[in-house]
């Protein structure tokens, strides 16, 4: 009986294992920046190019930074859903513009519709390889204090909105300084 | 004799025309040496985008910018590990193409020796379990030998080889 048992005992954790490999993402790498604060950058802005934007002014509310580009396939997907999320006010969006040409951006936007309080020009992805960004589009949800909560990699699906970056965006809003609130009291982020 | 000719054209064209385009991909840097830091540390450094390449190797656009990044650093006088823990903050330790010894790679650490662990105890206890089956065999009665030696002295020997068949399967009768 034994001698049966085991390989079938085996074959049933190999089995395990590779069906719950078949769920995760090998490609997606894990932000060690979550819980870190953001990394500080200032640049100029893609509608006024002369006016710079620091991202300590931001210090003091929640914002989402939006790593994109016009070359950027799935970030047209997105960005419909981002349209809409500015439109409902509920927390402001910020583009970065990534390794782009600022013309294209800016005809880009035009086409889709500005999803941005602002874009800001990073044209030779420095900023992006400070943030850890390794594929656009990519979303940074980042608190008062200028700590990054929670990276969302590839286009913002509405599941994920819906379920993890508005919710933990509210939480957010209503913690003060002394509260620490994570992602992963947020269900729908883990 | 023409073929000859044409043959040695072609031969020069696909030796000399990558050689010509081999030019392009290059850096073009003033410090050699610097040059050669600058590749070492990228060879520890995994491409983000084409996972299983180094950045030195890949020439995805982002790993481009992660050896210039490497550049810039070696040159602002920054050291090796200045560099990769760099890198490690912003993109973890699944940036440095040879995984450290922590925690969670633990298990990819010491697995394949685990794995040899065992194989080789399963192979002592099988071994072990077949000198034991050997040795019951040799736990026969004095008869048991003796009609054992008898049958086998029938078999070797050529001149009785008709009854050395005859008792040979006898034998498998017996056995069975």
């Amino acid at each position: 009986m034994l001698r049966y048992l085991v390989p079938l005992i085996v074959f049933l954790g190999v089995a395990g294992f590779l069906l719950k490999g078949l769920e995760l993402n090998p490609r997606e790498v894990p932000s060690p920046f979550i819980d870190k604060p953001a990394p500080s950058f200032s640049l100029p802005k893609l509608h006024e190019p002369e006016a710079q934007f620091a991202s300590k002014d931001m210090l003091g509310q929640v914002w989402l930074l939006n790593v994109w580009a016009s070359w950027c396939v799935a970030c047209r997907s997105e960005h419909p859903l981002l349209v809409q999320l500015s439109r409902a006010n509920i927390v402001p969006v910020y583009g970065l513009n990534y390794k782009d040409e600022p013309d294209d951006a800016r005809n880009w936007l035009r086409e889709l519709g500005d999803a941005y309080v602002s874009s800001l020009i990073d044209y030779e992805g420095k900023v992006g390889i400070d943030y850890g960004v390794y594929g656009v589009p990519e979303t940074f949800v980042i608190d008062k204090q200028g700590i990054i909560r929670h990276k969302v990699i590839g286009p913002v699906t509405p599941s994920a909105l819906d379920n993890c970056v508005l919710p933990l965006v509210r939480k957010l809003q209503q913690a003060t300084a002394q509260t620490v609130v994570k992602r992963t009291e947020v269900e729908g982020c883990v | 004799m023409r073929s000859l000719t044409v043959g040695i054209v072609l031969l020069c064209l696909l030796v000399f025309v990558p050689l010509a385009f081999a030019k392009e991909a290059e850096y073009m840097v003033a410090d050699p040496e610097m040059e050669k830091t600058v590749n070492e540390i990228s060879a520890e450094l995994r491409c983000l985008v084409c996972q299983n390449q180094t950045i030195a190797d890949s020439n995805a656009p982002l790993a481009v910018d992660l050896k210039n990044q490497v550049r810039d650093m070696v040159e602002s006088g920054q050291s090796q590990s200045d560099i990769i823990d760099y890198m490690v903050e912003r993109y973890g330790d699944f940036v440095r193409y040879r995984p450290p010894m922590n925690a969670s790679t633990m298990l990819l650490w010491v697995g394949p020796f685990l794995l040899l662990l065992i194989g080789v105890v399963v192979l002592v206890v099988n071994l072990r379990k077949r000198t034991a089956v050997i040795k019951n065999d040799e736990d026969l009665s004095v008869e048991e030998n003796e009609r054992l030696q008898r049958l086998l002295a029938a078999e070797s020997s050529p001149q009785v080889a008709k009854r050395g068949n005859s008792s040979s399967q006898k034998a498998g009768e017996e056995k069975s």
